[in-house]
């Protein structure tokens, strides 16, 4: 975890660096529109601007918003259907027609509410995305996983896909590598034929693959394109992946790579985790006020949205939308689309930079690792931290002017955002989450490190 | 004027006393911990010399002011008494001291003396009083804080925080219901009744008042034999037909002078009072039984049914079983103790350590022995090693004064191992979280088989190390038993 320290010497090179950044932007870029005197309000959001990209393959006519179906809203623990509901109605009213779930999202509920949803609708209006997620190896025979395939159909309420992926290939499982992993969930139940004849047969009109990890697995799978003609790849891509997934760790790919070699495949890339969970529209303050100094009126996710849509083979961007403001938000940004300059492309590289010298843990809250049989709230303790280090708030020296109060407000958060069950003294290092995890975190070890701080302050 | 001076004295008094067991910030204890230390069985038990020698020459030179400025109980009963008088005034009369009485303070005292403090606590009125407050007006307070702490969290303040609120033992609580109850009821009903004939500090001030220097007496030329005085004289201590007070029940509340409309009760030196009964010590064998309740004993499960399950689906929260106390042969007490009889013959239960500490580690004890006097248990936290407070807030000496220095060394148990509980035995996994949060270094996570490398890792624990801080017990994955826990050192000792 080397590169993730960061003492204070270099925290004032990140702020003054940072300084330098936001001046080039400002004097590089700012218009001004703002010499009118004005009521401030943030308009209608057009219902018939959405941007759109065409999929060759079958001249889909694609929203470059993408509906996430991952992180839907709970109530009282189940799904809350009805705003679903009001979400989907919300977003097929300004555009967006693509809706990407799977079978284990949202506790194996996300492709029964995603159904519920959308047959209100006509078939032809939107299109369709779900996943073969036979991660656990109880899913690993043939049978298994057709049954799985087969499943899908009747919670989604169709009778085919327009977007069908073998999902998160490349992962490992517990003791064998993404590699090997890949053999036992596609290659040797035969998985992968299968899914050939069923596109074949008209169920599934794209056959594709999303990807993390094992380098090894999308280069034979590209490599065999000639053989299995993928309709589409659905990779991580955002601002700091472009450049950087292999700095934050060594098992990632970089996603300028990935994005290059589906370009020189005419394979259309679709983007997920383009907001890094969430995490790039929480950025560190001084790198938040950078983005919104430059452009007050947009948010700071706006940024991340914009950066992937500049780049033209990108069919649609998923975002898991929970809440309203989150789409509506997203909305602004893609209707219409205004791709990023030069300049503005250069400055999130800058800031991608800066943000890696924060020790910020790369969860996204997938909720992969979840539930943890020992209770532990995993991405809820990430987020936590995180916030702090964004915030500034993780106290580490004991003679400092505000400790006490630091020191009580952290330790209150604390308890607040967690209950002492789901706390990271329980994790017992069992490694069981390690390898469900696609951003390949090791999970204990940063509970550690979390662990070690809060031990400090109690 | 006396007797504004003394409502004064008695509500500044009572409202810190009460706060402090209402407290859980520890805030107040560094301030105001010494109001505890002023009452008169916690400084006997605690050998506090100087605090005994004032109250008894207080009550020689100005009679039992301790009663009605300083004991908490006594105020409380003033408070509803005063309730009660506005409902219906004038509402008392004079009534002998019960010779009985006598004989209760006697045996409350031999009991002390011979470290029987666990039985004689039922009548003590610092403690009962303390039950009364730590099990019925913190829970409230508690919760007004919640009220307080939900909105805090709205606004982003730190100012509230959520604290848990729960019943830590059901005898205790059951408990000091019943004597709020039966406290209240008498007060309502009779005024300052317990404090004159069950109260044995009552009784054995009672003795030294009978011949202070100052007392309120009869000014025989103004008295028109109204009886106003003894109508409101809630210690029933005045005899107005005769114009004699009992002084051994005479709390020096001041109430008779300022009902006295002809100024005919004066309170001062007055050298030839006469008493109304000598002090004899003929015993009527105080009743008082003792209270049995059933203790529960935690039945330990060979079994446990928490085994970590293949994970098929994203997200959630997997449940979690409560932990449950084990059977521990020698109880725990905290460091500072000394030993488990020290803490025994010394600890009036008063439960101003448990509802002081932060950890939630100290509840009443529910064992017929021990009754209501606290223990340790891990569940919700351990005894973190930096922590003290207990220590601070002990009136009575049962849990000495130990600085967190002291207190990384001093051995008050030691951790035992239970291995068909132990999750890498049990589930197969690894896991070493005892090893990896035992603050002495205790405890090495080692192979089952020393002959084999690939066998499971258990934890290997060094008594002579483990101080029984609980830390491995609470944070043991094994549930609702952990697989390691602290067994109690019957002295406590240095490591």
């Amino acid at each position: 975890m080397e590169k993730n320290n960061i003492s204070r010497k270099d925290f004032l090179k990140v702020v003054g660096a940072t300084a330098a950044v936001s001046a080039v932007a400002l004097s590089g870029c700012k218009s001004d529109n703002y010499n009118k005197e004005t009521t401030y309000s943030l308009g209608d959001i057009p219902k018939d601007k959405m941007t759109y990209r065409v999929n060759h393959n079958t001249n889909d006519r694609v929203s470059i918003l993408g509906y996430g179906m991952m992180r839907l809203p709970f109530k009282d623990n189940v799904i809350d259907q009805e705003m679903v509901n009001k979400l989907v109605d919300y977003a097929m009213e300004h555009g967006v027609n693509y809706y990407d779930t799977s079978p284990v999202y949202c506790r194996g509920n996300s492709e029964v509410s995603t159904g519920i949803a959308l047959s209100r609708y006509p078939r032809e209006k939107y299109y369709l995305a779900t996943k073969l997620s036979n991660f656990a190896p109880q899913f690993w025979s043939r049978e298994a996983s057709i049954k799985m395939y087969h499943d899908s159909f009747e919670k989604l309420q169709t009778n085919y896909f327009d977007y069908y992926l073998l999902h998160s290939v490349g992962n490992g499982s517990k003791g064998l590598s993404g590699w090997d992993t890949f053999q036992k969930r596609y290659i040797e139940n035969g998985m992968i034929d299968f899914v050939q004849e069923e596109r074949k047969a008209g169920r599934i009109r794209n056959l594709g693959f999303s990807f993390h990890g094992d380098q090894r697995v999308i280069e034979w799978l590209l490599d065999n394109h000639n053989k299995y003609h993928w309709d589409f790849v659905q990779i991580e891509m955002n601002y700091i992946d472009w450049e950087h997934a292999h700095d934050v760790d060594e098992d990632n790919v970089n996603a300028d790579y990935l994005y290059k070699r589906l370009t020189d495949l005419n394979i259309p890339a679709v983007i997920m985790e383009p907001l890094l969970g969430g995490r790039l529209s929480k950025l560190p303050d001084v790198l938040a006020n950078t983005l919104k100094q430059h452009a007050p009126q947009n948010s700071v996710a706006s940024w991340a949205f914009r950066f992937v849509g500049t780049y033209p083979n990108v069919l649609t961007v998923l975002s898991g939308m929970t809440y309203m403001e989150h789409l509506q938000d997203n909305l602004r940004t893609y209707c219409p689309l205004q791709p990023c300059t030069e300049a503005e492309l250069s400055m999130l590289m800058d800031i991608a930079n800066l943000y890696l010298k924060y020790p910020i843990i790369p969860c996204t809250s997938c909720q992969y690792c979840m539930p943890c049989p020992y209770g532990i709230d995993i991405p809820t303790n990430f987020s936590f931290y995180n916030q702090c280090v964004n915030e500034g708030t993780i106290v580490e020296d004991s003679q400092s002017k505000d400790y006490r109060k630091a020191r009580r407000r952290f330790l209150i958060e604390y308890n607040r955002q967690l209950e002492a069950d789901r706390q990271v003294e329980h994790c017992i290092g069992c490694n069981q989450c390690v390898s469900h995890c696609p951003q390949h975190i090791n999970i204990p070890e940063q509970l550690n490190r979390i662990n070690d701080i809060v031990k400090k302050l109690q | 004027m006396l007797r504004k001076l003394r409502i004064t004295l008695a509500i500044i008094c009572f409202t810190l006393i009460t706060l402090l067991f209402l407290d859980f910030s520890g805030a107040l204890h560094a301030y105001f911990g010494w109001m505890a230390k002023l009452q008169f069985v916690p400084a006997i038990l605690a050998s506090s010399f100087v605090i005994l020698i004032a109250i008894v020459v207080i009550t020689v030179l100005f009679g039992r002011i301790y009663c009605s400025v300083i004991c908490p109980l006594g105020i409380y009963q003033d408070g509803i008494a005063h309730i009660a008088e506005k409902r219906k005034k004038n509402r008392y009369s004079f009534k002998r001291r019960k010779k009985y009485s006598y004989g209760i303070g006697l045996i409350f005292f031999l009991l002390i003396a011979f470290g029987f403090t666990g039985v004689a606590i039922f009548i003590e009125p610092y403690s009962i009083f303390g039950r009364f407050a730590s099990n019925l007006f913190s829970p409230v307070y508690r919760l007004i804080n919640n009220v307080l702490a939900y909105f805090a969290e709205r606004w982003n303040s730190y100012a509230f925080y959520h604290v848990d609120v729960y019943i830590k033992s059901l005898p205790m609580f059951i408990i000091a219901i019943a004597y709020f109850l039966t406290i209240t009821v008498l007060a309502l009903v009779n005024g300052r009744w317990y404090c004159n004939n069950i109260c044995p500090v009552g009784t054995v001030l009672g003795c030294l008042s009978k011949f202070s220097l100052f007392k309120p007496h009869f000014d025989e030329e103004k008295c028109v034999s109204c009886g106003l005085c003894e109508k409101n004289c809630r210690c029933s201590a005045i005899d107005s037909k005769k114009h004699e007070i009992d002084y051994s029940k005479c709390v020096a509340c001041f109430n008779c002078i300022s009902k006295c409309n002809k100024g005919a009760m004066k309170y001062g030196y007055h050298k030839y009072m006469k008493a109304t009964e000598s002090p004899d010590f003929i015993s009527d064998k105080g009743k008082t039984t003792r209270k049995t309740f059933l203790s529960t004993i935690a039945v330990l499960a060979t079994a446990s049914t928490l085994k970590a399950q293949e994970k098929v689906v994203d997200g959630g929260l997997a449940t979690i079983v409560k932990k449950k106390a084990p059977k521990r042969e020698t109880p725990l007490k905290p460091a500072g103790s000394v030993s488990l009889d020290n803490f025994s013959s010394k600890c009036t239960g008063c439960q101003l350590c448990v509802q002081s500490c932060p950890n939630d580690v100290l509840r009443a004890s529910s064992k017929l022995d021990t009754f209501m006097q606290p223990e340790m248990s891990y569940e919700r936290s351990y005894c973190r090693p930096s922590c003290t407070t207990c220590s601070e807030v002990c009136p009575a000496g049962a849990i000495t004064k130990v600085t967190p220095e002291q207190k990384t060394s001093i051995q008050i148990g030691h951790a035992v191992w239970i291995g068909q509980n132990c999750v890498p035995l049990r589930d197969g996994v690894t896991c070493g979280n005892c090893a990896k949060h035992c603050p002495s270094g205790a405890i090495t996570m080692m192979h089952y088989d020393p002959d084999d490398e690939s066998s499971p890792k258990i934890p290997i624990i060094n008594e002579e190390r483990c101080i029984g801080c609980g830390a491995c017990e609470h944070v043991c994955p094994a549930r609702p038993f952990s697989a390691i826990f602290v067994e109690g050192n019957l002295i406590h000792r240095e490591v």
